[in-house]
């Protein structure tokens, strides 16, 4: 990258910027012109009830999506101020910009050290990085995510014998190595107990800043804890986007306060 | 308040009832393996012995071992299983993993299922016509094999898809969102977890070809012999033929020699199996998830 272009993506406003975007599942419509502008290095929660298209969005910003075959989606859809959607984009690219975070755990069955480095050797271009350079990496990847001290000793363990936090843990770890920009996180902690969802909160809110967070969550609670902007979605449609504080305290629209205070499902 | 009523009496006989159904049923099963066992091992036992399996038959396949048969036996289930193994992994692998779900892949899908319930006789004739003929491959270990393969193909192709579909998708998904390739998903995730699915395909596979009869007999494989064959393009003796020959076709047989030869195909057949699941309960033991 040359430095002109340096200095144009870190004038951007908007890790992701939407127009009038629309997605059916075969001739069923899920989103319905969908303007959103999303803020860099802040986080963003969206809510809504059961679906309404939130995990439908976030699949489609990183083109997850079409690996279903029968998806379309028409619209724009910048991330970083360039159009994920472009013709001459390379979906590899995208994903390494990317990271996203499941709502069940889904670490690989690799030991844990396999699984931090993965995505780091799946794009390292020809040299295959020293152990010494993969140990750092990994350590830092776990600092960052403060699972270290717990399974520092047992790095070569499997991954899917960790508990369900520290296997949320390590998959929020597992993308930091490749750099991304964005993190999108659907429902990161509906798998967790009270703590765990605590631990994950806390470490979500620790990543603020380096990285443009978006996350899904069913929980107002941790919306309004745990977001600065926040995007109510009802039935394909964006209803609201504001301030997490101005959403719950002075919500504009009716549909936003009924949700809110928990009149839908 | 907590004594047995007469409902829970009659609740209980009749689960009882059903419980010893279904054992004997499960006995049944296993009966004919036993008494079949058991039969070939009382009549068979004694004839076997290193001489047995190590030198070829003489006075006319009445007297001597079954070396060649043996030996030409490993030869055609090695060579099928080099061609149909890596074919049908390859195959499974496309079907489960890049084919697009439309029709024309339902009708492969349809077509391999199908492909299962062709009677071997059919394959040998197929054999015949494609390997043996068209090739010029002549009757040969090469075209023996080929027509083995073919005819066990469908088997591997199933077997290895479900074993590779039976890996959570939650893992691909993982991959593809770390920017994987779909190739790199297969080779570092998808197969390793699927190797075990895989190797039941491969040991059902070997079970049929090692018994198989009408597929290699007229393609491939002989009467009677009286060498080794040197390379692939040669005929060779094979246990099942043999066993067909000896217990019909020739005269003045002692009866032990059949059973004999009988006995060390199953021998065969399960010491094979039992190395593969051995095998495959270790690579189990391996995977957790
Ligand atoms: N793979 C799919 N195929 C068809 N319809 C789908 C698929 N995924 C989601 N949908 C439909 O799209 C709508 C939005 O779903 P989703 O985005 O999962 O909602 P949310 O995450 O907000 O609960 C729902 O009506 C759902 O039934
Ligand atoms: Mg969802």
């Amino acid at each position: 990258m040359n430095t002109t272009a340096e200095n144009v993506s870190s004038q951007i406003d908007y890790a992701i910027h939407t127009d009038a975007l629309n997605l059916w599942y075969g001739t069923f419509q899920a989103l319905f012109d969908v303007n959103l502008d999303i803020k860099q290095g802040i986080i963003t929660s969206l809510i809504g009830p059961s679906g309404c298209g939130k995990s439908t969005f976030l699949r489609s910003v990183n083109r997850i999506n079409e690996r279903l075959g029968y998806v379309r989606t028409e619209g724009l859809i910048e991330v970083m101020g360039q159009n994920v959607y472009n013709e001459n984009v390379e979906l590899i690219q995208v994903r390494k910009q990317i990271g996203m975070v499941f709502q069940r755990p889904n670490p690989l069955p690799i030991s844990i050290r396999d699984n931090i480095i993965f995505g780091h050797k799946l794009h390292s271009e020809g040299r295959k990085p020293s152990i010494s350079e993969q140990d750092d990496i990994i350590e830092a990847a776990l600092r960052k995510v403060l699972l270290w001290d717990q399974v520092k000793d047992r790095l070569n363990s499997k991954a899917t014998e960790l508990s369900l936090e520290e296997q949320q843990k390590l998959c929020i770890a597992r993308l930091l190595p490749v750099k991304p920009s964005v993190l999108l996180m659907d429902e990161p902690c509906s798998a967790l107990d009270p703590k765990g969802t605590e631990a994950v909160e806390e470490l979500i809110w620790d990543l603020r800043g380096e990285y443009t967070i978006l996350i899904v969550t069913h929980n107002m609670a941790q919306a309004r804890r745990a977001s600065e902007e926040c995007i109510f979605m009802l039935m394909g449609k964006v209803i609201e986007h504001t301030a997490t504080e101005a959403m719950f305290v002075t919500p504009e629209h009716k549909e936003t306060a009924d949700y809110i205070e928990g009149r839908y499902g | 308040m907590f004594e047995i009523s007469e409902l829970n009496k009659r609740n209980q006989k009749t689960q009882k009832l059903f419980q010893i159904l279904f054992l004997m049923m499960t006995l049944m099963l296993i009966a004919p393996v036993v008494i079949i066992l058991g039969t070939l091992i009382y009549k068979g036992g004694a004839i076997i012995s290193v001489d047995f399996l190590f030198t070829a038959p003489t006075d006319g396949m009445t007297a001597g071992g079954i070396f060649p048969a043996l030996f030409g036996t490993v030869w055609l289930v090695a060579v099928a299983l080099l061609v149909s193994v890596p074919v049908g992994v390859a195959a499974a692998i496309y079907l489960s993993e890049y084919a697009p779900d439309n029709w024309l892949t339902r009708i492969i899908n349809l077509a391999i299922i199908n492909l299962a319930g062709v009677p071997s006789i059919v394959h040998a004739l197929f054999g015949v016509g494609a390997f043996v003929i068209f090739f010029k491959f002549g009757t040969s270990i090469l075209a023996a094999s080929l027509t083995l393969a073919i005819m066990t193909l469908p088997v591997v192709i199933v077997a290895s898809k479900e074993s590779l579909q039976a890996v959570p998708k939650a893992f691909r998904e993982a991959c593809w969102n770390m920017g994987a390739t779909r190739w790199q998903t297969i080779r570092r995730v998808v197969l390793p977890n699927a190797v075990s699915g895989i190797l039941t395909g491969v040991i059902l596979e070997v079970s049929r070809t090692t018994g198989e009869t009408a597929p290699i007999m007229f393609t491939g494989a002989a009467f009677f012999l009286p060498f080794l064959p040197q390379s692939v393009f040669d005929q060779t003796m094979a246990l099942s033929l043999h066993l067909f020959v000896v217990s019909t076709q020739v005269p003045g047989v002692p009866d032990e020699l059949p059973y004999g030869v009988a006995l060390v195909l199953i021998g065969m057949v399960l010491l094979m199996n039992s190395v593969s699941i051995a095998f495959r309960m270790y690579l189990r033991g391996q995977k957790k998830w």
